[in-house]
């Protein structure tokens, strides 16, 4: 009876042989990952031909180009919370991520890329698509390995999705030789709990929590800038409980947008260059400014030197290195934004504000009817953006998932989209990523197939990654496509008319029959050139079961106010 | 606790002065290029760097020093601090720490024949002679102080000829009581590895 439970357990704790390759899909199967986007090629060819065997058990998408495969994980990872996973060859393969892999290092998104690498004994040697993709990624990565033994891989693998996860997120990069793709191996696998040198959630002290709560307490003009921070320790719950309790007025960074409902009363709006204006002009008025998960970026801050400077600055914030990096915090809270929020609701005193929330009111009656009114409902001339995003709003109840590319629609989109359902607004904050949205829609409605998921690009953008049609079709992924048509690069073209004495350099586009190129792809679009037909064009689109292209053509050369000009202070906000 | 001014206007007339930043990390290929593309960002040069083992075995030490403001040494140290391998990052000011360069000078031995005084030059300055094989045409002079002193040997010898001459990365010690392996403990059982 002994010698059989000891055989029994011999048995169970005897470590499965596998080859490299094999390691690393099960590796990635013991971290729950259900999607994977990638492209593959002669260094990765030993774990697509692992792949081949676990298509049952993971869902691999072949995209159109590597830019497409990381864009998407971003979006998957955006939409869902999980880590966004992306396979790509050594070489152009991994150079082909970067932007991507940049673009989730700058908006704290959790991806894991796999690249795979030459043999090991051909590094350095320069030899046929070989890169040195460690280095090259160094400054974009949250974390990046090479492994050469395939003894390693299921070590490294929980590290990675460990570190990216945690914390502040950001993307990891591991790159596997192809001999340690075909070498045999034992696996086992642990899930990574601790890195000694990697402590992701630094605790807040007594101190400092107290401190906040008197400058709180005590604050007459208080109020709260909050950013993605909020929506990645999912505090959105308990912000919109802090809100409410305090009754301070909150404005969004375009990143975190979403995290409260857009019409909340105590959400005043958008914050920075395009955003609104009472948030700005308020910043530099208030006595208290409680910032949130947000990393005070160039473009909410504009000119730092006239940045908030009557006001105590508390800041909450997860990374260190953000905290009086651009302003300074009186009273810095270094720790994960849900734990701080909910400190800070047991010890604040019940309070509102109702004369300083009117002051905002105030000042949006003047942006109301000097912007958002007639941008929204223009009774004459060319279809406006404006009321393009209105209508998709109203008609979609504020329930979709709205994915910007970089321009004028995405402040657009972001202005007017009334979003009512948090991580439903994903877009290229921080790098800016023109062709950002397409390949990240897709991501994004593999994560969440129940939800509507509408990509928005202007024309400049869509094209940047239209490839990503051959993969929409190749699954049909029902994402829905609107290209707001202007036949310009319309921000930069804003920029030369405004700054540039309407020099206009290089930014008016001819442009290919997008509904010829979409019905290529077998994609059913429309064109819509008139306001009457503008709302039941969208109602189509929205109520199609499969993937759908509307291309709006707007008026040429719209521009997007309100704006801080660059290097003003966000008070000076003009409205037009 | 920084200082509030340092980031107003007058950030620009910050003085810059020298800096040594102390790295405690763990031994990994590639660490070297982490920590440095974070001055290059910022366009900081590195007066410095010297890497090494530190008392505890398998963890590396890394001295920098940097010619900034404090404002941006303080950045610096957090990005630094933020590499997932680096265990942690410290900066000084000059009075914070001790500190030593070691330097080589190389001299013809036909020089020093016809110059007996350069052996009491070199005594005088602290450096001592490296024993050497008898058969070599140079003598080996080898000293240990900061960057000035080590200078100043320099001078008074290039008027005879040094043939070369190096000088090691700054090394420093803190005048702090913080020690590595307490460090360490604290590092693999905080609480802050999870929410």
């Amino acid at each position: 009876m002994e010698t059989e439970l000891q055989k029994e357990n011999m048995q169970t704790e005897e470590i499965k042989q596998v080859l490299g390759s094999e390691s690393l899909i099960l590796s990635l199967l013991e971290e729950g990952v259900e999607t994977i986007f990638g492209y593959p090629g002669g260094a990765i060819m030993p774990i697509y031909d692992a792949l081949y065997d676990y298509q049952d058990k993971v869902n691999h998408m072949l995209v159109r180009h590597e830019q497409g495969a990381i864009h998407a994980a971003q979006g998957y990872a955006r939409a869902s919370g999980k880590v966004g996973v992306c396979f790509a060859t050594s070489g152009p393969g991994a150079t082909n991520l970067l932007t991507g892999i940049a673009d989730a290092q700058i908006d704290s998104t959790a991806v894991v890329c796999i690249t795979g690498q030459v043999p090991s004994h051909l590094l350095g040697t320069d030899a046929f698509q070989e890169t040195d993709i460690i280095s090259i990624a160094k400054p974009v990565t949250k974390w990046s390995y090479q492994v050469t033994d395939p003894e390693e891989i299921p070590e490294i693998i929980a590290k990675a999705f460990y570190i990216a996860k945690s914390g502040r997120p950001g993307p990891v990069l591991v790159d596997i030789t192809k001999d340690a793709q075909i070498k045999k191996c034992s696996f086992k696998y642990q899930k990574c709990e601790r890195v000694r040198s990697y402590q992701p959630y630094p605790k807040f002290t007594e101190e400092s929590i107290n401190q906040a709560v008197e400058l709180i307490d005590n604050a007459k003009k208080p109020f709260i800038v909050y950013g993605q921070g909020v929506i990645i320790s999912e505090a959105e719950n308990e912000l919109k409980e802090f809100v409410e309790k305090t009754g301070i007025p909150a404005g969004w960074t375009i990143l975190g947008l979403s995290a409260m409902p857009t019409d909340h009363p105590l959400n005043v709006g958008m914050l920075g260059m395009h955003g609104n204006y009472a948030p700005n002009v308020k910043t530099n008025d208030c006595d208290v400014l409680i910032a949130i998960g947000m990393r005070f970026d160039d473009r909410v801050t504009g000119d730092l030197n006239r940045y908030a400077k009557q006001a105590k600055v508390i800041h909450i914030e997860i990374d260190k290195a953000e905290i009086n990096k651009n302003v300074y915090a009186d009273v810095p809270i270094n720790s994960d934004a849900k734990m701080v929020l909910k400190e800070l609701i047991s010890k604040v005193k019940p309070n509102s504000h109702d004369s300083w929330v009117q002051e905002f009111k105030d000042l949006d009656k003047m942006e109301i009817q000097k912007v958002i009114e007639p941008e929204t409902h223009p009774k004459s001339g060319k279809i406006k953006m404006a009321e393009v995003i209105r209508i998709i709003s109203e008609l979609s109840n504020g329930d979709a998932i709205i994915v910007t590319d970089v321009g004028q629609h995405q402040m657009i989109a972001m202005r007017y989209y009334n979003f009512k359902k948090n991580r439903s607004n994903i877009t290229s904050g921080g790098f800016g990523t023109m062709g950002f949205a397409l390949p990240s829609a897709i991501g994004a409605k593999v994560a969440m197939p129940e939800r509507q998921v509408i990509s928005v690009s202007g024309d400049g953008g869509f094209q940047m990654t239209l490839q990503e049609l051959g993969t929409i079709f190749q699954y049909k992924i029902p994402v829905k496509i609107v290209i707001l048509n202007n036949h310009f690069l319309g921000m930069v073209r804003q920029w030369q008319q405004l700054f540039f004495e309407k020099r206009y350099s290089f930014t008016e586009m001819v442009n290919p029959d997008f509904i010829t190129i979409a019905k290529g792809f077998s994609i059913e679009a429309k064109q819509v050139n008139e306001r009457e037909d503008l709302e039941s064009s969208i109602k189509t689109m929205l109520d199609s079961k499969s993937s759908y292209l509307l291309e709006v053509v707007v008026e040429k050369e719209d521009n997007v106010f309100p704006m801080v000009p660059s290097g003003e202070s966000v008070s000076n906000i003009r409205l037009s | 606790m920084t200082d509030k001014s340092i980031y107003t206007e007058n950030d620009k007339k910050e003085e810059v002065r020298n800096f040594t930043i102390s790295i405690l990390s763990e031994n990994s290929i590639g660490l070297l290029h982490s920590i440095t593309i974070i001055f290059t960002r910022r366009k900081v040069n590195i007066e410095s760097i010297n890497a090494s083992d530190s008392e505890v075995m398998g963890v590396y030490r890394y001295t920098i020093v940097i010619k900034t403001t404090r404002s941006m040494a303080e950045k610096v140290v957090k990005q630094i601090e933020k590499l997932v391998d680096v265990l942690a990052s410290f900066l000084y000011e000059e009075d914070q720490i001790h500190y030593q360069e070691l330097a080589l000078y190389k001299i013809s031995k036909k020089i020093i024949d016809v110059n007996p005084e350069i052996i009491d030059i070199v005594n005088n300055h602290g450096a001592k002679i490296l024993p050497t094989e008898y058969d070599y045409e140079y003598t080996l002079f080898e000293k240990a102080g900061n960057r000035e002193s080590n200078r100043k040997l320099l001078k008074s010898l290039e008027t005879y000829g040094v043939s070369e001459f190096v000088s090691s990365g700054r090394i420093s010690v803190s005048k702090s009581k913080r020690e590595t392996i307490t460090l360490l403990n604290q590092l693999e059982t905080s609480d802050c590895n999870k929410i």
